[in-house]
């Protein structure tokens, strides 16, 4: 056992049991007799036009595919950042270089009109 | 003894995650139980004192990936997916394929050793920097070079998927 | 954690110049298309040309100062050198090919180039890297630029489906050699080629020959699928015939060299000590891959599709040097790659220009009377075609003859009888293009093709001039290339 995870653990744990607990506890407790006006709109809620199951258009997928290229880049820096003192300006430079590519690919998504969403 | 618990709570989420990831009808539902599996294995990293993969499982895989997986599950029309068989006539070959290869894979690593290699050794107690400053040691000095290319996998990525992805105007 | 660090000297920088020119250039072209405008897109070729020439100067310069780069990561020894710039000369060939292609499509782009030079810098990293990482990341790089050409038309259907074809498949080969590279790392505790080697023949070491030789097949799927050996050709044929001509022919020629490069390399390097395993399977798949490409590309009355064939059939003929896993077979490997690269790069520009717009005239028949129309262009095809069958004079008949005078040295008498017959088979899916040319009355439809442009022409000549240097001096190629094929353990 790492020294010092022990709380981390035990919290992940307690999150995790929470609402199954609650969910568990819920079902067993309530009464149970559901019928269709149950989900329907409350009051002045609107009436789903159509199922919201329909097909979504591809921009979330680049935006979503933009994002994870982008969150890879940002993971790399997170060692960077530990050991930012003790690499110097040689890691800096290495970061600069790895970060001005990956900006070429963002101006050019930018200017391919990637990211417009109209 | 906490250690071996919280392993086993770890691997019971990673399998069962993954057990429900391919068995449920809905493709939304699946996609949620491999998060809870991905879960399971990012905190069996941080039981062997990766801190670095733990955070890459988090940001990456819980936090990046699955958001695409939930985006491309949103492309597809659902209901006509749940609608369909689930199954291809395949399977029973996949099946056979796989336990042969798994089988195959087992017995190598049986006759090499591996399964039967003494109960691990503990890990040395940390001493001087962590996980995280030794990765980027390494990765900064010794493995810069693949660092820096690493950026142009990336680009050719941005590239690719954007102009496969985009409408042609 | 590493306390004596010392940045990589200037000497280093240089020997990865053609990477980073590659880089610059494809960066510098990605932008410069937002900012010109759509009316300066005739530069766009020539722009890429220079870099591409840059790039080979860079190559050049870099192959005067051999050495290993960044710890080891990258050695510039000849071999390496001989590689790049083959891949770089298959790239500005290429390149030249593509400007009319892409005009006629009305899909002129800095994009596409951009992604050649990308696809190229990935095969630089193959054909000089020292370390199993590098090798990944090379081909990813190189792979996954590929995938984005063969869909380029992105309104083709045949482009979407090569693209998506290639792209699924390749993605699980290369999962496969990511997978033997993980094992290969737990079982020797090291990336590095030489390192590799030194473990794995040392007598101190202990390991399980088992478990290098599953983790010696897993890469073998990997790097078999990038060269369509079998039993992984099968993607090749609806990818070539898909993907525009001229990325066709840029794929037959400078990925397959880069892992062929790579190929050799890892296998002559790390696993060498385990040749006795490995050589009865390469065997296996030397001779599957002749007979599959041989056979198959002899009932295909697409041009694409054939000549897609047959470049599985001459994947196949360079595995026999693979599978002679000696100095003269990695030499014969390599002046093979070079031979090829320019006899099909002439065969494949002269059907760019033919197809026409929306490459209709795809079929064989359609080349009907086409020695009528175009005598000379013809006469090209047939030196590019002979070649192609290997007969004497051109670079196709040294590239064999090298082969097998390989092989038969490492007593592969069998495969090379196999090799020699399939090469007759081979001669007559080619003879009869050569025939429907010369002997086939015109119809009405063929013949549209019109002028050729000056690109092709020139890609032509450069290619032609290619052959004949090989068919007719081999030696200083075959020279170079024996120098450079002993690679440093």
């Amino acid at each position: 056992m790492p020294e010092g995870y022990l709380p981390i653990f035990v919290f992940m744990v307690v999150a995790l049991l929470f609402p199954v607990v609650a969910i568990v506890a819920a079902k067993l407790v309530r009464p149970s007799s559901p019928f269709a006006t149950k989900l329907e709109a409350y009051e002045c809620g609107i009436k789903a036009a159509s199922s919201s199951r329909g097909r979504y258009t591809v921009r979330f997928y680049i935006v979503a595919i933009l994002f994870v290229i982008f969150d890879v880049e940002t993971i790399f820096l997170y060692p960077w950042a530990v050991r930012y003192q003790s690499l110097g300006w040689f890691g800096v430079a290495e970061v600069t270089v790895f970060l001005v590519i990956l900006v070429v690919g963002y101006v050019w998504a930018y200017k391919k009109g990637a990211l417009q969403w109209v | 003894m906490l250690d071996t618990i919280f392993f086993y709570v770890f691997a019971l989420l990673t399998i069962g995650g993954a057990i429900a990831t391919i068995t449920r009808r809905s493709a939304m539902h699946s996609a949620l139980s491999l998060i809870v599996s991905l879960l399971g294995v990012a905190g069996l990293y941080l039981l062997q004192k990766a801190e670095f993969l733990f955070a890459v499982q988090i940001v990456l895989y819980i936090g990046g990936i699955m958001v695409l997986f939930l985006f491309v599950i949103m492309l597809v029309n659902l209901d006509q997916a749940a609608k369909e068989r689930q199954f291809n006539r395949q399977w029973l070959l996949g099946l056979v394929a796989s336990v042969l290869v798994g089988a195959q894979m087992v017995w190598m690593l049986n006759s090499a050793g591996v399964l039967s290699l003494p109960a691990a050794v503990p890990a040395p107690a940390a001493t001087g920097p962590g996980n995280i400053e030794a990765l980027a040691d390494l990765l900064f000095r010794e493995y810069l070079l693949p660092f820096e290319v690493a950026s142009l996998l990336l680009l050719v990525a941005i590239v690719g998927s954007v102009m496969m992805a985009k409408k042609t105007s | 954690m590493l306390v004596n660090f010392t940045p990589p000297s200037a000497s280093e920088y240089i020997r990865v110049l053609p990477e980073i020119l590659l880089t610059v250039g494809g960066t510098i072209l990605m932008i410069a298309e937002g900012l010109a405008g759509e009316r300066h897109r005739r530069g766009l070729a020539p722009m890429a040309l220079a870099f591409l020439l840059l790039a080979l100067g860079g190559a050049v310069v870099a192959g005067m100062d051999p050495g290993p780069a960044f710890n080891n990561m990258l050695t510039v020894d000849g071999y390496a050198t001989f590689f790049r710039l083959l891949v770089l000369i298959v790239g500005i060939l290429s390149v030249l090919i593509s400007g009319s292609y892409l005009t006629r499509e009305n899909a002129d782009s800095a994009d596409y180039y951009a992604l050649i030079l990308f696809s190229l810098c990935g095969q630089s990293i193959l054909a000089s890297a020292n370390e199993l990482i590098m090798v990944f990341i090379g081909l990813e790089i190189s792979s996954i630029a590929t995938y984005v050409l063969a869909g380029f038309l992105r309104n083709d259907k045949r482009n979407n489906e090569a693209a998506i074809k290639y792209f699924l498949l390749g993605s699980f080969a290369t999962a496969f050699l990511l997978y033997g590279v993980g094992w290969i790392y737990g079982v020797t505790g090291t990336t590095n080629l030489q390192e590799i080697h030194r473990f794995l023949t040392s007598s101190e070491s202990v390991y399980s020959p088992l478990l290098v030789s599953a983790c010696a097949a897993m890469m073998f799927v990997g790097f078999a699928f990038k060269v369509s050996a079998a039993p992984f050709q099968g993607w090749a044929p609806d990818v070539y015939q898909g993907a525009p001509a001229p990325v066709s022919a840029f794929m037959t020629a400078a990925p397959k060299a880069a892992a062929f490069a790579v190929f050799l390399r890892v296998y002559s390097i790390a696993f060498s000590g385990l040749t006795e395993r490995w050589q009865p399977i390469l065997w296996v798949s030397a001779m599957a891959t002749m007979v599959i490409g041989n056979f198959a590309a002899l009932r295909q009355d697409n041009i694409k599709r054939m000549l897609a064939y047959s470049s599985v059939a001459h994947a196949g003929y360079v595995m026999v040097a693979v599978v002679a896993h000696s100095e003269a077979g990695v030499a014969a490997a390599m002046f093979y790659l070079a031979s090829y690269a320019f006899m099909n790069l002439g065969a494949f520009a002269i059907v760019t220009h033919y197809v026409g717009k929306g490459e209709r005239y795809v079929g064989i028949d359609d080349m009907a009377g086409y020695a009528r129309q175009q005598p000379l262009i013809a006469a090209l095809f047939t030196w590019f075609l002979l070649s192609l069958i290997g007969v004497p004079l051109t670079g196709g008949f040294f590239g064999k003859f090298y082969v097998f005078k390989s092989a038969i040295d490492s007593n592969l008498i069998w495969l090379t009888v196999l090799g020699l017959l399939n090469s007759a088979v081979a001669a007559y899916y080619y003879l009869r293009i050569i025939v429907v040319m010369y002997f086939h009355e015109p119809t009405n439809e063929t013949g549209a093709a019109g002028p050729v442009p000056a690109g092709v022409r020139l890609a032509l000549i450069g290619s032609a001039i290619g052959v004949f240097v090989l068919g007719v001096m081999p030696s200083a190629v075959l020279e170079f290339a024996n120098r450079s094929a002993m690679l440093s353990r």
